[in-house]
């Protein structure tokens, strides 16, 4: 989005919190999660470039989850860096709750406040957070929700929406933040069947307009023809990646040739 | 024909009917056997009960503002003391240690510490409201130990996803519990917070223990004070039923409510 409200994102922040010119959205180097005992990030390097839509795949268990929530810091590494436009959001002296603005994150679950219209939660953070007034935080909201083609549901609570229409308000919600990157965490697991496509589509239509994206999916029709690289873990570790024809239609690694003999 | 060959819906039909005409035998009895005369005068004294008014208002509105004062007070300091709980550190000791004094010492002895013993320690030292202001703070804080851990329940309660999705929107930790957590918190633990309301509301009589002035009686003092003067349990009944009257709309009201925000959720 263009105009004075995308300039406010970067509205009194101190210089080490602004994007450095050039550098890549996202950057893991060497990644490593333990949860108790359990590892499960081994060693992870990806680099996802502005306007790439990376489609992370693979078994349950395999970590793509974790790997997806280390990116701001919902989960924090163990090990390794994150750098989200070049900028170590593990120092403590960054701004790390105004970068996360910059970085959209949808959830299986949606996630939606429950208490509040859809309106609101897609101008709550808008004013919290960014400090924009009500007003233009609602002109924005209802930008956004037309978007998703929800403007009849505005006075709505969540309760009272389909599984697929709430996942298109928190779709909605985070890109009222004006973010530079989106990460989708198995975005249409969650919903009737029916109700995938309406989903999907509206992050097509995100894809389409550029938006950087890293997808956690099992939809492999999405990955395959959305995605412009596709990525497949298994155990805490990537063990294939390149463009979607590649990976899934001729994979080369055993294990990814079994795991997509199995949801194929 | 035995009791087996009949039909088991009759049957049960049989055993409600009975049930309800021992019932009914028995209230019969115990009417017969009482002495009417002796529980009017002594218990529905139409003459004594007339002359509670008006100062019965003065109690009954008393113990609202007590009620209210302690309930409003202790649930603030309450949702402190939860936050404070689920923290880390000294603070998270502090609540501790706060919640288990107020929670295990009686709240009867809380409210003598207060409204007596340290007006008496320390002469200088006036509560607002005086003596019985005293034995307020001492409900208060009473209340707040048994709301925190109610309120604790309820920020447990609120799914986990809710704090990420509220984080991910670059949202603070504070910002994230007064705006997102908190609303949802309450919303859940409504029925154990009105059953703390109304269990206040009577607790509010244990002030009795601390000598009011003639305009900070609440309604068991005025009920207990009259008792004395008349020689008469009439008060006791009347300050009864103007409890019941203040404690069953509240919870109808709250009921309401709840089903009318559970639609909404």
């Amino acid at each position: 989005m263009t105009g004075p409200e995308a300039i406010d994102r970067y509205k009194d922040l101190h210089p080490r919190d602004l994007p450095i010119p050039g550098a890549p959205p996202i950057e893991l180097i060497g990644l490593e999660k333990f949860f108790g005992d359990n590892h499960v990030l081994r060693g992870i390097d990806l680099t996802i470039s502005k306007g790439e839509v990376v489609c992370v795949i693979g078994p349950s268990g395999s970590g793509k989850s974790t790997l997806l929530r280390s990116v701001n810091l919902l989960e924090w590494p163990t090990a390794g860096r994150v750098l989200i436009e070049g900028i170590d959001i593990q120092n403590p002296d960054v701004n790390l709750d105004r970068i996360r603005t910059r970085i959209g994150m949808v959830f299986q679950t949606f996630n939606l406040f429950p208490h509040m219209t859809v309106l609101r939660n897609v101008t709550v953070a808008q004013e919290k957070v960014l400090g924009r007034s009500a007003d233009q935080a609602r002109q924005i909201a209802l930008a956004m929700i037309d978007r998703v083609g929800l403007s009849d549901k505005v006075d709505a609570h969540p309760s009272q929406l389909s599984g697929g229409q709430q996942q298109r308000v928190a779709i909605a919600r985070s890109l009222s933040m004006n973010p530079d990157m989106m990460l989708f965490d198995e975005p249409t697991s969650a919903l009737d069947p029916e109700l995938v496509g309406e989903v999907l589509a509206v992050m097509r239509d995100l894809a389409a307009e550029g938006m950087t994206m890293m997808v956690v999916t099992h939809e492999m029709g999405f990955a395959r023809e959305v995605g412009s690289r596709v990525i497949f873990m298994d155990e805490g570790q990537i063990i294939e990646q390149g463009v979607p024809e590649q990976v899934i239609n001729h994979p080369r690694q055993p294990r990814t040739q079994a795991f997509l003999s199995k949801v194929l | 024909m035995t009791l087996s060959d009949i039909r088991p819906t009759t049957r049960r039909r049989i055993g409600r009917i009975s049930s309800y005409v021992i019932f009914l035998a028995i209230v019969v009895v115990a009417c017969l056997f009482a002495d009417w005369s002796v529980i009017k005068q002594n218990f529905f004294n139409a003459k004594v009960a007339g002359d509670l008014w008006p100062g019965i208002v003065r109690a009954a509105v008393n113990t609202i503002v007590y009620t209210v004062i302690a309930f409003v007070v202790g649930l603030a300091m309450a949702i402190v003391l939860a936050l404070l709980k689920m923290g880390h550190g000294p603070f998270k000791w502090f609540a501790v240690a706060w919640i288990e004094l107020f929670r295990g010492v009686p709240a009867l002895l809380t409210i003598f510490f207060f409204g007596l013993a340290l007006p008496m320690a320390f002469p200088g030292l006036r509560f607002p409201g005086g003596l019985t202001g005293g034995g307020i703070v001492g409900l208060m804080l009473v209340t707040s130990a048994y709301t925190a851990e109610i309120i604790r329940a309820g920020i447990e309660a609120v799914p986990k996803g809710q704090r990420e999705a509220a984080r991910s929107l670059g949202m603070s930790h504070l910002r994230t519990t007064v705006t997102v957590i908190l609303p949802q918190a309450i919303r859940i633990v409504i029925p154990p917070l009105t059953n703390e309301v109304v269990m206040l509301l009577k607790d509010t009589s244990l002030l009795s223990v601390i000598g009011a002035t003639l305009t900070s009686k609440e309604l068991t003092t005025f009920a207990t004070d009259n008792l004395a003067i008349h020689a008469n349990s009439t008060p006791l009944m009347v300050s009864a039923v103007v409890y019941l009257i203040i404690s069953v709309p509240l919870t109808y009201v709250v009921g309401r409510l709840e089903k009318k925000m559970a639609v909404k959720k």
